[in-house]
């Protein structure tokens, strides 16, 4: 396959100069119920391969579904805390299509009676407000997941067989799908960007699910589409897959923006297709052909009744939904007192609840803010992961900033106790514990510390006694290199003063 | 005394229950009858001797320990095989589940083994219950105990043959289109299609979900109302099972079987009989209704003009039901797997072509094909939504006709049972034997078929259908049990008395 090269790309200036981009996005949402969408099969995450799965979910001849109430309960949730209208009465319907990590060959979903229609969101991005309409967020239930061994890409072609996994098949996913985003421009890679992560954040916030894209909790899939600019139409669309971090949704919108432009302005036409997304080299590749060859043969599921949630139940639920997004993000700068570049730096990082979180448990704004935006978003890019799934909590970083400010230990040593805990060594101060990171506040250790300094130093030392006191960091750093920095630096210029003045 | 396999499963349950009998005796005489006779019906896919009397043995015990499951506990049944089995293999009459070993029972299983009922085994079939006449199935046809040379009905034609043959006094089959009536009607017997969502479908492979119902098979109505209430009732793995208690059908059948019917209602439907009936049909038919309304039954003709896109209507729902749930016999995870010829590392797609291609029979690819078509984009609303739309209307003639009469009334089957092979290679004329027992299913009405009697030309038995409103079950065995009487003191005694002795057979 000749699908590993980045193709021809249009410099971004002469794309925006050109084309106005249409952009849709299709984010699958796993809910995080006990059991499956149609049967009671458990739903955790990593469990052995094919444990979790029954008559139901495995698709055995004569198996029914049934379906879960909870899910639908979280489907009406989300529909409402997306504005949406609810279907007073709606069905399941077969999709149809083969596909051997597909059970019955058809997916259980919805198709023209989505269980709610009609709603927005409102994203910020730069400080303006930008509506993404919501077309519709339905119930489905998820494939399983297959494993193609051997070959070169991990992908089916060229692979020597293939393993699938059950376990996933049948767990709830809400689809939610935007209506076209016409007049994104040059922000077309931060609104898709915002959105999810807006998107996902409201999810956390319903608590309908595990939310991580990094396991594939939230999955999005990227439609673009280039249009000569003014000229109001819509061009032809590719759907990109398997973009699951925020940051590959804005890469991967700014890739096919370039893409389509190189196609557009040489002359060539788009071809209608799924493309997939390659997270390490931030290019995306074609994958099967689209067009009109796909025909679903959509009906509806004869297994299952109509879901019919009367009003009084909605309402219900309508109470039992979070504060807005937009309307907590202002109330939490205010009280935290973040600029709004941090504020936004805060949500592009996916840290907002962390940091919420974390500022519950004891943490100072600032404080919580440094260590989840600087230390740990480090550490999660290094280790290809989101914060939240780093192994570290957010009472813990409150706990490590607590012991920072008790003087236990100081910045650097942090650095230190986060390892322990990406290393699952325990609790941070099972960590400082362990690995003997506590600042030294033994006296007399110190001050044997301070004199071989100032006998090491004797120069220095001279200049501190002449009144040149600014000369004493260069003894606090020689007696922090000797406790191998469990010193409070303070209280050693402190003993360096006492001695030399 | 009779031979067991003579009497039906009330008179049997009585023996039982007056300790004149054990249910391990009259297992292995069930046994016995299948082994002498059916090398000739081919009833049975599946006879699982040692479980039947293992389960008679285990039913034997708690009749000694004064605590059997129910009324019914030791009488052996038999199972058409599209209802999963643990311990038996259930391959719907076709290659590509030969042998495929469930891992689990369908609802109506578990509660016959519940209730106690030695289980003999499994029962032919057309493949995937798509036919009439049991000729479908990849292991060879079941042939009519009255004439073995003609089909026993189908698609449960194994059921009904066993029932016939006295190889079982009770069976269970599935009703599509008429697969359990129309194979009651051509072989003397009695079959039960209850109402939609009044019996579990949990372990039915299903053929046309909308439609399928499991019910009944047996040779006295009160059988079929005691297998029935056996069966019947709420099912929370399946959605669409009607979650209130069923009305009192034993109770029904016995007081229907007094022969009282003073002021019931009965609608004859216009559209379901004359042209396209045999004479001898429409003779016992009409003979029928006349001691209907000699045991106090009013008559009246009623009109169901839709019932003439009956037929059509179906050959859409079914069809597009049935392409989607045979989707799934892929190669992948169970049953057969043909690799295709010539192909070096052939791909999944490429494999489940193949075995598509080798398991499934004519009739089958021609349903999957018919139903492919019609879901596609573009002919979905012409086709399949228009098919919905018809059945709409098909419901309202049925709410219609009930405003004038408590049931409605025709004969099962246009015809007795006709020549193997006769109808196999014009399905038109094959699907046609369905005409008057489709509509129930299309609005989800029960329906049950017994004997009216032999048709004059041929001799041959024919069918007498009794329909009646959705959850009112109850009326078919009133109505039933009160023509039933009336046609056995007319005939001295059961139909099936007639029948000409099998060879090998002791009676």
């Amino acid at each position: 396959m000749s699908t590993s090269t980045r193709e021809a790309m249009l410099p971004w200036d002469d794309v925006l100069a050109a084309y106005d981009p249409a952009l849709g996005l299709e984010v699958h949402v796993e809910l995080n119920t006990a059991s499956k969408m149609f049967c009671g099969c458990p739903t955790e995450f990593g469990a052995e391969p094919n444990t979790q799965v029954c008559p139901t979910c495995l698709g055995l001849p004569g198996a029914m579904p049934a379906v879960n109430g909870k899910a639908v309960e979280s489907a009406i949730r989300i529909g409402l805390a997306l504005n949406c209208e609810i279907a007073e009465w709606c069905r399941f319907a077969r999709k149809n299509y083969f596909y051997p990590d597909m059970p019955k060959n058809f997916q259980t979903s919805q198709y023209d009676e989505p269980i709610a229609f009609e709603g927005y969101m409102d994203v910020d991005v730069d400080g303006e407000t930008f509506r993404v309409e919501i077309e519709r967020a339905h119930m489905e239930e998820d494939t399983g997941k297959s494993l193609h061994v051997g070959g070169a890409t991990g992908r089916i072609h060229g692979a020597e067989y293939s393993l699938v996994d059950y376990n996933r098949a049948g767990i709830p996913l809400i689809e939610i799908v935007t209506k076209p985003i016409r007049g994104a421009g040059e922000k077309a890679p931060e609104i898709a960007k915002a959105y999810v992560a807006q998107l996902r954040e409201l999810i956390v916030a319903l608590g309908v699910s595990d939310a991580r894209m990094d396991q594939g909790s939230i999955r999005a899939d990227v439609n673009l589409s280039l249009a000569p600019k003014d000229s109001g139409a819509l061009g032809t669309r590719t759907e990109t897959k398997n973009v699951n971090s925020l940051r590959s949704v804005e890469r991967a919108v700014r890739y096919e923006m370039q893409r389509h432009g190189a196609i557009l302005s040489g002359g060539g036409s788009i071809l209608q297709e799924t493309r997939h997304w390659h997270e390490d080299t931030g290019i995306t590749t074609s994958g099967r052909e689209k067009s009109d060859a796909e025909d679903y043969r959509y009906f509806p599921e004869p297994d299952l009744v109509p879901v019919a949630p009367s009003r009084e139940w909605v309402e219900e639920l309508r109470g039992t939904l979070p504060e807005n997004p937009t309307q907590k993000r202002a109330r939490l700068q205010a009280a935290w007192g973040f600029s709004d570049l941090e504020m936004r730096d805060t949500v592009g990082a996916g840290a907002l609840g962390l940091v919420e979180e974390t500022i519950d448990a004891g943490a100072t704004p600032a404080a919580a803010r440094k260590w989840w935006l600087s230390e740990l978003a480090r550490r999660a890019n290094e280790a290809g992961t989101e914060l939240a799934g780093l192994g570290v909590s957010p009472l813990d970083v409150a706990r490590v900033q607590a012991l920072v400010d008790a003087g236990s230990i100081n910045d650097k040593l942090a650095r230190q106790v986060f390892d322990g805990l990406i290393a699952g060594e325990g609790t941070p101060d099972e960590v400082v514990e362990k690995r003997g990171l506590a600042i030294v506040s033994d006296e007399g250790a110190l001050s044997t510390a301070v004199d071989n300094a100032i006998a090491a130093n004797p120069d220095v030392a001279d200049k501190i006694r002449d009144g040149k006191v600014a000369a004493a960091g260069a003894l606090i750093g020689a007696v922090m290199k000797e406790m191998r920095g469990q010193a409070d630096a303070g209280r050693v210029r402190e003993l360096i003063l006492e001695k030399l003045t | 005394m009779s031979a067991p396999e003579t009497r039906t499963a009330a008179q049997l349950a009585d023996a039982l229950a007056a300790g004149e009998t054990t249910s391990v005796a009259l297992t292995q005489a069930h046994l016995d009858r299948i082994a002498a006779v059916d090398g000739d019906v081919h009833a049975f896919l599946h006879v699982d001797a040692e479980a039947a009397l293992a389960q008679a043995a285990e039913s034997d015990a708690r009749r000694s320990a004064g605590a059997p499951a129910s009324r019914l506990d030791g009488v052996p049944v038999a199972v058409k095989d599209v209802l999963t089995t643990v311990g038996m293999p259930t391959t719907c009459g076709s290659k590509i589940l030969e042998g495929w070993l469930p891992p689990y029972d369908a609802t109506v299983v578990t509660r016959l083994k519940q209730a106690g009922l030695p289980i003999l085994g499994k029962t032919n079939m057309d493949e995937f219950a798509m036919g009439s006449s049991t000729e479908h199935s990849a292991y060879g046809p079941t042939r009519n105990p009255w004439d073995l040379d003609r089909i026993p009905g189908g698609s449960g034609g194994g059921s009904a043959a066993a029932v016939a043959a006295f190889e079982a006094p009770l069976a269970l089959g599935t009703d599509t289109g008429g697969s359990i009536r129309q194979p009651g009607a051509v072989t003397g017997t009695v079959g039960v299609k209850p109402t939609y969502g009044g019996v579990s479908r949990y372990g039915l492979v299903a053929m046309a979900n909308s439609l399928d119902q499991v019910g009944p098979v047996t040779r006295t109505v009160l059988d079929s109302a005691l297998l029935h209430e056996l069966i019947g009732g709420h099912d929370p793995r399946d959605s669409t099972s009607v979650d209130q208690p069923l009305p009192a059908l034993v109770a029904a059948a016995e007081q229907g079987a007094l022969g009282d019917l003073t002021g019931l209602r009965v609608g004859v439907i216009k559209e379901l009989q004359g042209e396209g009936y045999q004479a001898g049909v429409q003779a016992r038919f009409t003979e029928a209704v006349e001691l209907l309304v000699k045991a106090g039954a009013e008559v009246v003709e009623v009109s169901c003009p839709s019932f003439v896109h009956a037929l059509a209507t179906y050959y859409l729902v079914m069809p597009c039901e049935a392409s989607s749930n045979l989707a799934k016999f892929d190669a992948m995870r169970y049953g057969m797997r043909v690799l295709p010829d010539g192909v070096d590392n052939p791909s999944a797609e490429e494999v489940m072509r193949a075995t598509r291609d080798a398991g499934f029979g004519d009739e089958v690819k021609r349903r999957i094909i018919l139903g492919t078509y019609a879901l596609s984009s573009g002919y979905y609303d012409a086709y399949y939504g228009q098919a919905q739309k018809v059945r709409t209307l098909i419901s309202r003639d049925f709410a219609a006709a009930f405003e004038q009469a408590d049931v409605l009334v025709s004969p099962t089957a246009p015809t007795t049972a006709f020549k193997l092979g006769e109808k196999l290679d014009d399905p038109l004329a094959m699907y046609l034997n369905d005409l008057a027992t489709i509509p129930a299913n299309l609005a989800g009405v029960p329906g049950i078929s017994l004997p009216s009697g032999l048709a004059d030309e041929d001799g041959l038995p024919a069918g007498f259908q009794v329909l009646a409103p959705a959850l009112a079950d109850d009326r078919l065995y009133r109505v039933g049990a009160a023509l039933e009487a009336a046609l056995h003191e007319q005939w001295g005694g059961p139909l099936l008395a007639k029948a000409p002795t099998l060879e090998g057979g002791t009676r």
